[in-house]
């Protein structure tokens, strides 16, 4: 293509860069530059310091936080993944001419404010809550059972449910892409049901596993909804120290290093655990 | 076989069970959300349509969604068709940066736009949400745009300027209706997401609140839950309406049995 229409291109991109520097890297460079300022509270000045990274690193009571948050996440990760894996499995091979009607479906509980589908586990597991009037009401148990609500335990089951369908479908896209042929000529050549999954399909699909497992995990350590609705002290998250910071304790410089810590501990894991799946992808073959 | 649409169907019970507790509770007549119902009402329904801080922020949602939807999707438009019908030099690297917000916490985003905020001086309000908003949704719009841009034939773009019509004309007559239902997908889409996204609002909009900004707020009064339901049985509705929409726009001229769902 000629110089020219090359110009035009650059131009047509120009709106879109211009706005995202505007939006996204000119604030994360600010958040940087916060991260590094000596005082705290909103203003900046005064000279850089490292003391928010010594602070954030080195006091026990963050480290076991990004511990918990990490953890949590890749709980629900992993939980959300293996449930939706059979789902997807079904619609891909077996939903027949039913296939489309099936993501519809699927997709449709998604499409509901999140926050309220948050809080319908409140609204479930709470203490007067769905389960415990039900039990009550049956008679099965003869006082409320509080351990259901408030813990990592709840925070988990919400992300697992609220996160669904963003391991369903991609997932379901690289089964469907899986050529037919293939299974075909496993079968042929004498693998079992079982065989025939492992070398052929799980492998097939593992660019689909790694893809919802990183759509999932990288907003659900973040996630300042949930650990807050139903988290409790026990279930509190990143997310809800970095909020803290920028209101009740106006730490400005200490929320900006959290946020880009959490950030690059996010990133760090994620990269580890695309490049462990493809290993383990490359083994199995 | 059997065993595995048996799975199936208990997995859509646990993705459905929960949702469907906001409509099932919005119509019964107690303040506590529990066992067993004490009758049917609707009252929870004339309630809502009678709070004005509701309307209010119902309003503001739909302003920020309506912008945030034109602007990202003109924006995925502009940058669609630069990618795919240009060869660009270091598309890979741009690509990279402009899906950046698919792989940062929100919070993170919330918090660093408020700080850019605070430091230029622009007061918290709803055109900063717009603007974040913006930014997490164009990427969503780049995606769908990109997919349909890839689907159509350059050569009828040629064949419009080789018959005299000059490039505007090009674009309104050949490339625009080509891509209309990428652009009413990415349009409703991006806009659902603005009218949803709670976080990046809960820090920016400052007084003024949005709809999820509201419900947050009112998720701290007991007495108004019956209501958040009713609100929440609405949203729902409304939204798998524009959802069914948003797919019906986007296979639209798609041969049956090449349908597909999501971006």
């Amino acid at each position: 293509m000629a110089e020219g229409g090359n110009r035009a291109g650059y131009l047509l991109l120009a709106p879109t860069l211009a706005v995202m520097a505007l939006a996204l890297a000119a604030p994360l460079g600010l958040l940087a530059l916060y991260s590094l300022t000596a005082t705290t509270g909103p203003v900046l000045e005064g000279g850089a310091t490292y003391s928010q990274y010594a602070d954030v690193l080195g006091r026990a009571g963050y480290r076991a936080l990004f511990w918990r948050s990490l953890g949590i996440s890749a709980l629900v990760t992993a939980v959300t993944v293996a449930l939706a894996y059979p789902m997807a499995y079904f619609v891909a091979f077996q939903a027949g001419r039913w296939k489309f009607a099936w993501l519809i479906a699927l997709t449709i509980p998604f499409w509901t404010s999140y926050l309220l589908r948050v809080f319908a586990w409140k609204i479930i597991l709470g203490y007067g809550g769905v389960i415990n009037s039900a039990l009550l009401s049956l008679h099965l148990v003869s006082q409320p059972v509080g351990a259901l609500l408030y813990n990592p335990f709840s925070v988990v089951v919400t992300l697992t449910h609220a996160w669904a369908a963003f391991a369903i479908l991609p997932i379901y896209v690289s089964l469907e892409k899986i050529d037919r042929a293939l299974l075909e000529a496993a079968t042929d050549l004498g693998d079992g049901p079982v065989r025939r999954f492992l070398r052929i399909t799980l492998p097939l699909s593992m660019p689909g596993v790694i893809g919802a497992a990183i759509l999932i995990f990288v907003p659900t350590t973040g996630d300042y909804v949930t650990p807050t609705l139903v988290g409790g002290p026990q279930g509190s998250m990143i997310a809800n120290v970095i909020a803290m910071q920028f209101e009740r304790i106006g730490n400005w410089p200490l929320g900006a290093a959290l946020a880009l810590a959490s950030m690059a501990a996010v990133g760090v894991t994620a990269a580890l655990f695309v490049a462990a799946a493809r290993a383990a992808t490359q083994a199995i073959k | 076989m059997k065993s595995l649409r048996a799975y199936a169907l208990a997995y859509l019970a646990f993705l459905y069970l929960p949702v469907l507790f906001l409509p099932l509770f919005s119509f019964n007549n107690s303040r506590f959300i529990a066992f067993p119902f004490t009758g049917f009402t609707t009252r929870w329904y004339s309630t809502l349509f009678a709070d004005d801080a509701m309307l209010h922020a119902l309003g503001n949602s739909l302003e920020v969604g309506a912008v945030t939807a034109l602007l990202s999707t003109l924006l995925g438009l502009l940058a669609a068709k630069a990618v795919t019908q240009y060869r660009l030099r270091g598309t890979g690297a741009l690509l990279g940066f402009v899906s950046l917000p698919l792989f940062i916490p929100d919070i993170v985003l919330g918090i660093a736009l408020l700080l850019l905020l605070g430091a230029i001086g622009f007061p918290l309000s709803l055109a900063g949400v717009a603007l974040g908003h913006a930014s997490l949704c164009v990427p969503f719009a780049l995606t769908v745009l990109i997919a349909r841009f890839e689907g159509f034939d350059r050569n009828l773009e040629e064949a419009s300027a080789d018959l005299g019509e000059g490039a505007w004309m090009t674009f309104w007559r050949v490339t625009f209706p080509l891509v209309l239902p990428g652009i009413a997908a990415s349009l409703l889409l991006t806009f659902i997401t603005s009218f949803d996204e709670f976080l990046l609002a809960y820090f920016l909009s400052g007084t003024e609140a949005t709809l999820p900004v509201y419900i947050w707020g009112q998720l701290r009064f007991p007495d108004r839950l019956p209501m958040v339901l009713a609100l929440g049985a609405l949203i729902l509705v409304a939204s798998v309406a524009l959802v069914v929409l948003a797919e019906w726009a986007r296979n639209l001229g798609v041969a049956p049995g090449k349908k597909s769902i999501g971006a």
